[in-house]
């Protein structure tokens, strides 16, 4: 086996798991902890994209236009917490998942009335564009910085849920809420805090692979089931779950697309083994999650107290 | 009363003579999704085209009813069922993909309607499934990438490494690319294509980069392009590998690479059946209007959707305007006399056209916008290697 294609699989296969541990992160937050089941998560990573790439294009800065979508995704978290998400707390997942649907379908029309049905693109600064040698490989200065900045807003994460205060009471309200409330805990405050958090970060993910991709309707929709794996992966609610199945699927999805069709040829005539290697590890991330619950029914890492 | 009534009677023969003489013309395009970017530019070449017909086809008024498929093949022929069955369409035309179009296949022609390709162009239907009632006005699958092969032997590409969707025309650019090049393929990856399709290619061009090959051959419409080409340079293959594309940079996607100032395709080149910059009095014409009507430049689904439209038409006037004699259509048809914006070409016996093919370049014209310049013929009057299975004659 080539150690530099190797290498190179690995680091795409990290940027690829840092990405759906941004869009991952939130999700799992707000199904854990608010226990609300929130389809319609995909759209603020939509709207990064979108957002930040207009702002790129009308300030001639992409960095700045990604500090300055930032904001702006996270008054859309609001928005929709708010009018969307807190009359539906506590109510049946049916009608969560109707109402995040339909807010799909129109937050998806909006940004087609906005953006138009065409994408858009932008360039990477100079600066980002090069590559840097790494031993026997070159690797793109973007993806490792996709890598850093990600696991940088992971450590964050940590620290923020578990070593402050906040974060303790975060923690609570996930473990049991009724004590929470009954201790004083502003949950309405913890609610909308966690929401909003969790769309920057989706927000941050799609402003980061638009300059690898571009921002594109129905981006979010086709990230959301991924994101969905993931977390059930990781058991729903566990942000250390949520981190390390992402870098799983990440690594499982980089990897088999490599090399999936060279283990086909061993068993397979070429001709098969190149037709079924796409398909076959387009399910691989779901033949990783069925192995998982069937070993483990709650996820990697289920929280510990769940009462309701 | 009963002038009344006589005014009645006129009004009631006028509706019915208006119903009588509509030539009705169901268009399957997808519209939703992001490959919607494409089928805008075809609907709004196709009212163009019956717009610069003054509305008429053999003094018949011209309806078109347009349905989206939404980028999926059940789709695509529930719509065709509906067109057929509820609109009682004479012809139809459209057609992106090549998985829309095998799946819309049967209900139409079963029905006994004519099917145009404004774009698809699978294998099968230019081979064994080739139907009386099938037209192509574009290509075939094969024939574009078997020109791009050519180009590659003429400039002494010796290895090549192929990525591509897995889907029917993935296929047919693979095997149409195989059938000209006479180098080595160092390596094939196909990837996942349709609703959820794979936009990051790290993984395929980093195995590529491995393979030693010269050059990647490519193929991917629509927004998958945009990020393929973008990776391409950001992994830093630009400056060891030559990439050469098709269908993959298009009038669709070079305003949005200019935007971002994306100059690495300034210069690429591909190869392709039609050019904006044709000098032919239908192309003038057509990308002139287009221009006025709608603000840039046409791509070549547009020029193809245009085409079918002219190509019904001069089927409806072959028949005087008598939609029931299938038969004087088709003759008509098939005489490929309709002034198409590529210039003239004729039909094979499986209705695709042979025609010429040829390299062309992007570059910047007088206002700094960016477009296609033709280089070179690269194929003379090119019939698909597929004929030969058709059985019609």
């Amino acid at each position: 086996m080539n150690t530099a294609l190797f290498v190179t699989q690995l680091v795409n296969g990290l940027q690829l798991g840092v990405l759906l541990f941004l869009v991952a992160s939130g999700l799992t937050l707000v199904f854990g902890i608010l226990d609300f089941v929130n389809l319609a998560h995909g759209v603020f990573y939509m709207l990064g994209a979108f957002i930040s790439a207009s702002l790129a294009a009308l300030s001639g800065s992409w960095p700045l236009g990604v500090m300055l979508a930032l904001p702006l995704v996270a008054l859309a978290g609001a928005a929709t917490e708010r009018l969307v998400a807190r009359p539906l707390y506590g109510k049946s997942h049916l009608a969560q998942v109707l109402a995040t649907f339909g807010l799909i379908l129109l937050a998806d029309a909006l940004a087609m009335l906005i953006w138009g049905v065409e994408g858009r693109t932008v360039a990477l600064p100079a600066w980002l564009q090069g590559r840097v040698a790494a031993g026997v490989v070159e690797l793109p200065v973007y993806r490792l910085v996709i890598i850093f900045s990600g696991l940088a807003v992971a450590a964050a994460l940590y620290v923020w849920v578990h070593h402050t205060r906040f974060g303790m009471l975060v923690r609570a309200a996930a473990a049991n809420r009724a004590m929470a409330e009954a201790l004083g805990v502003d949950t309405a405050r913890l609610h909308a805090v966690v929401f909003i958090l969790g769309a920057v970060l989706a927000g941050l993910a799609g402003a980061l692979i638009t300059p690898i991709t571009e921002a594109s309707l129905s981006m979010g929709s086709d990230i959301i089931i991924v994101a969905f794996v993931v977390i059930i992966i990781g058991g729903t609610g566990s942000l250390k779950g949520a981190f390390a199945a992402a870098m799983l699927v990440g690594l499982v999805d980089a990897l088999g697309r490599a090399w999936l069709d060279d283990l086909f040829k061993l068993a397979f005539p070429a001709e098969i083994a190149e037709t079924a290697a796409p398909a076959i590890s387009a399910m691989s991330i779901y033949i990783l999650m069925a192995a998982i619950l069937v070993l483990r029914p709650g996820g990697l890492f289920p929280p510990r107290a769940r009462g309701r | 009363m009963r002038k009344f009534l006589a005014t009645g009677l006129v009004l009631g023969m006028s509706a019915v003579a208006a119903f009588a003489g509509e030539v009705r013309i169901g268009f399957v395009t997808t519209l939703t999704t992001p490959a919607a970017v494409i089928g805008r530019d075809m609907v709004d070449a196709a009212k163009l085209a019956v717009k610069n017909m003054g509305g008429k086809m053999a003094g018949l008024d011209v309806r078109l009813i347009i349905e989206d498929d939404g980028f999926r093949p059940d789709t695509g022929r529930l719509k065709t069922v509906k067109l057929i069955k509820q609109d009682k369409v004479d012809f139809l035309t459209g057609y992106i993909w090549s998985h829309v179009l095998l799946a819309s296949r049967k209900p139409a022609l079963d029905a006994g309607k004519f099917l145009i390709s404004a774009n698809a162009g699978p294998s099968p239907l230019a081979g064994k499934l080739c139907n009386r009632n099938f037209f192509s006005a574009s290509w075939q699958n094969d024939q574009i990438p078997m020109a791009m092969g050519e180009v590659l032997n003429q400039l002494g590409i010796k290895s090549l490494y192929l990525i591509n969707p897995n889907y029917a025309a993935g296929k047919n650019m693979v095997s149409g690319v195989s059938r000209t090049f006479k180098g080595k393929i160092l390596g094939k990856d196909f990837t996942r294509w349709g609703k959820g399709a794979q936009l990051d290619f790290s993984a395929e061009l980093a195995k590529a980069k491995a393979s030693g090959a010269q050059a990647i051959f490519s193929f991917y419409p629509g927004k998958a392009g945009a990020a393929f080409i973008k990776q391409f340079q950001q992994a830093g293959l630009d400056k060891s590998m030559k990439l050469f594309t098709v269908y993959t940079i298009d009038a669709l996607s070079l305003p949005k690479f200019q935007k971002a100032g994306l100059k690495v395709v300034l210069g690429s080149q591909s190869t392709h059946f039609w050019s904006p910059d044709m000098d032919n009095p239908a192309n003038r014409k057509f990308v002139s209007s287009f221009r006025a009507a709608y603000g840039r430049y046409p791509s070549f689904y547009a020029a193809q959707a245009y085409d079918a439209i002219n190509l019904i038409r001069s089927g409806v006037e072959g028949a005087r305007g008598d939609l029931s004699n299938t038969d004087a259509i088709r003759a008509a048809m098939e005489r490929a006399d309709f002034g198409s914006v590529r210039g003239k070409f004729t039909y094979g016996n499986n209705h695709f056209p042979i025609q010429n093919f040829y390299l062309r370049e992007v570059v910047a014209d007088a206002d700094g916008n960016w477009t296609f310049k033709t280089v070179k013929t690269v194929l003379k009057n090119h019939q698909d290697p597929y004929a030969k299975d058709c059985p019609l004659k």
